[in-house]
């Protein structure tokens, strides 16, 4: 076996060949020189030179969710390590699979405080799905075939393979993937057929049921999307996505009742209060999507589909709990709905849907137009607008009221095309986002709805966008203010706006050309349409600076703590009861 | 909060992982990141072959708590088991305690008697000390404790809850 043998650097790269890696975002350092030696002298694997570790690990969430592959980082130890651990949070609370590489000091000198030493094991124990500690190289290969596996399987998750610089620089044997099984960790698939047909028979005897799907569908890949569509299409049950789903079911389709949750749709909100049978599919029930849970849906018989059996019974008690993938069980529950027949109450599933079309003639998603000040929402309107007909258009967002904004105005048909740090609220995910889906699709149009205050968190990557010729579209609604967090002082702080005001933001169009990008900007309505137009048309990475409206609130709102049926619907609304300590210590 | 209205149960999970460094850190960093009790918790290698440990935990909380401390535990990527010992029938649960007691004169007879009456052994004694080893359920332990403590109790180490299943079948 001798002849054979490779170095741990020479192993390593092998074997994310042989996972069918194509690219790596990295930042070079003391601890990874030998790997990036190895980098140097191969042409399989491309390399993508961030300016930031933060913005390595969400261009990989972002490539990853925009492709379904895992995303793959390369960090060195200490500081580059550390700088990882935002974006690893952010994968494991959106169940994004990617695997971070990160260097660490030769083994004889782990413990001693070296330089550039973190006990990164140790550090991101909790925001990863697992992490290992490579200290032989004869087992360097197995552990990273095991981490891509546990990395893409079941519930995806972010996975860290810590490696010292003697590790990888001694000899040893590589271990090929198909010589690598899993011990302990193999998660069902097939969902319980018993519990499937319980399921349907709920479902065949509901008179106001809805389905209420989540990002679980989209991590299950497209066939989960097809069979969602076809599934709700059969029953003919009102359908409602969360901000992690968006995509995950045709928004142009009527049986669509929009997002749920806080800034959900009055529709969404009040059919999932008054449903008696609710099916979760691929969601878990976050306080964002309940309100005050005592209050949450609370005549309604619930079914649970998830791949995570701690997902099921976390938040919400459900009377049928099936674990399995959701495309599996879909499937399944496609197959037995029409052996049985099912065939539901006609008679009241018109009733209901006479009440949601009752609640949707609320417009909820309307605002005040104006003729003076850009509104927030009517630029997100016309962004949809003047780019639905495109083939190929990749939206990732911040964090924020355009976050928000977004979601509710921008309407999508197809699952992987909406990137958003939904679990973990980063600001400074869309940008560095944005420029990981570029890399995966470089013809496609991608645009990261940003607001000016959470893309400042990660511009540098700017710089990487304008190195390798990344025509990445930052599309900025920039009104000064930390919109969101100006919002709730308005609402529940009496509107004393403590340090939500930006002062001497930067000029985003000398900004954008000092990243050698292209500057535009818009001030009043009129050059909205224009902006986006010349955006799109540059084939260069384009900053928009949209000026909206400052004080514009998003809304429908469900005030925290609260429950579905008491929801802010526009600034005429006030909360009924002033919102109690309970709802102010809740974020 | 629906939970808080249900009452809390105390439970024993046995539950078998792989021998790999930082398994008992993940293990109890998921407790205290999710806020669960133990009570008492114990791990030692029980298979060298194979590379496993048994981890026997004590916690408490609502069902709806235990039932997602269970699945937390299976979720972690080198588990190999989790057993809830209280939930599937009747199991056998011990701890050690080695107590020491500094006393003279009548106190120091009187705790030779209490030990005796407990089935305590003497493992060490000076001429103003003794150190107890007593075997048992932690009820018992508790007991005996509490007797030592007017005798002259100075220092006590326990070894937290080993406990199996009754019966022929392994976990």
């Amino acid at each position: 076996m001798a002849d054979d043998q490779m170095n741990g650097s020479q192993i390593l790269l092998k074997a994310l060949e042989e996972q069918g890696v194509d690219v790596i975002f990295g930042y070079p350092g003391g601890a990874v020189l030998p790997i990036y030696d190895e980098i140097f002298k191969q042409d399989a694997i491309r390399h993508i030179l961030v300016r930031h570790e933060q913005g390595a690990m969400h261009a990989a969430e972002g490539y990853a969710r925009s492709t379904g592959k895992v995303g793959v980082v390369l960090v060195t130890s200490g500081p580059g390590a550390t700088n990882t651990v935002t974006g690893l949070t952010d994968a494991l609370m959106d169940s994004i699979p990617v695997v971070c590489l990160t260097g660490q000091v030769p083994t004889h000198l782990i413990g001693n405080d070296a330089f550039q030493e973190a006990d990164i094991t140790g550090i991101t124990r909790p925001c990863t799905k697992h992490n290992y500690l490579v200290k032989d190289v004869n087992a360097l290969a197995r552990m990273v075939h095991e981490a891509f596996y546990v990395a893409r399987s079941g519930r995806p998750g972010p996975v860290v393979v810590d490696l010292p610089k003697d590790v990888m620089t001694a000899m040893g044997d590589y271990t090929p993937v198909s010589r690598v099984t899993h011990r302990t960790y193999k998660p069902r698939m097939k969902g319980d057929i018993n519990l499937i047909r319980r399921a349907v028979d709920i479902m065949a005897a509901a008179k106001r049921p809805i389905l209420y799907c989540g990002g679980g569908i989209i991590n299950s890949g497209p066939a989960a999307s097809q069979l969602l569509t076809e599934f709700v299409r059969l029953t003919g049950f009102p359908c409602t996505l969360t901000v992690m789903g968006l995509g995950a079911f045709p928004a142009s389709d009527p049986l669509y009742l929009g997002m749920l949750g806080m800034h959900g749709t009055y529709e969404a909100n009040l059919a999932m209060h008054g449903c008696d049978v609710m099916v979760a599919i691929g969601a878990r029930f976050d306080d964002r999507i309940t309100g005050r849970l005592a209050d949450f849906s609370p005549n309604s018989r619930k079914i649970h589909i998830d791949i995570d059996p701690s997902s099921i019974n976390k938040n919400v008690p459900v009377e049928v709990g099936i674990v399995g993938d959701v495309g599996h069980v879909l499937e399944d529950m496609i197959k037995v709905w029409k052996a049985e027949q099912a065939s539901p109450d006609q008679k009241a599933l018109a009733e209901w849907w006479k009440s949601i079309d009752q609640w949707r003639a609320r417009d909820c998603l309307r605002y005040e137009k104006s003729t003076k000040v850009i509104k927030p929402q009517y630029a997100l309107q016309r962004l949809y607008e003047l780019t639905k007909d495109l083939d190929d258009v990749y939206i990732t967002t911040e964090v924020g009221q355009h976050q928000m904004w977004a979601a509710q105005h921008y309407r999508f048909d197809k699952p992987n095309h909406w990137m958003t740090s939904g679990g973990l609220g980063t600001m400074g995910y869309g940008l560095p986002a944005a420029m990981g889906v570029q890399v995966a699709h470089p013809k496609a149009l991608v645009i990261d709805i940003a607001g000016e205050a959470s893309v400042i968190m990660n511009i540098q990557e700017m710089s990487t966008i304008a190195q390798y010729r990344l025509p990445v579209k930052v599309f900025i609604l920039n009104n000064e203010y930390m919109g969101m967090v100006r919002q709730w002082q308005e609402l529940l702080y009496g509107g004393r706006y403590a340090e939500t005001y930006m002062h001497c933001l930067p000029d985003f169009v000398k900004l954008a050309e000092a990243f050698q990008a292209v500057g535009l900007r818009a001030t009043k309505p009129g050059e909205v349409d224009d902006v986006i137009r010349e955006m799109i048309e540059t084939d260069r990475a384009v900053i928009a600076d949209i000026r909206v409206d400052q004080m514009e609130n998003c809304f429908p709102m469900i005030p925290s703590g609260a429950a579905h049926n008491e929801m802010l619907l526009g600034p005429g609304d006030e909360a009924e009861t002033p919102v109690a300590e309970e709802g102010m210590v809740l974020v | 909060m629906t939970t808080q209205t249900e009452t809390e149960i105390q439970t024993t999970i046995a539950v078998l992982v792989d021998n790999e460094p930082g398994v008992l850190a993940r293990v109890i960093g998921l407790f205290s990141g999710r806020g669960y009790n133990i009570e008492s918790l114990t791990v030692a290698e029980v298979n060298t072959q194979e590379g496993l440990s048994r981890i026997t935990i004590v916690t408490s909380g609502t069902p709806m708590v235990i039932e997602q401390i269970k699945a937390q535990l299976e979720r972690l990527v080198p588990v190999h088991k989790v057993c809830d010992l209280t939930m599937d029938g009747a199991y056998v649960d011990r701890e050690l305690a080695l107590v020491k007691v500094k006393s003279t004169g009548e106190a120091r007879v009187e705790s030779l008697r209490v030990a005796e009456i407990f089935r305590a052994r003497v493992v060490d004694s000076t001429s103003e000390s003794f150190v107890f080893e007593i075997v048992g359920d932690t009820g018992k332990l508790n007991a005996f404790i509490n007797l030592m403590e007017p005798l002259g109790l100075v220092d006590v180490s326990r070894t937290g809850v080993a406990a199996i299943a009754r019966g022929s079948r392994p976990l």
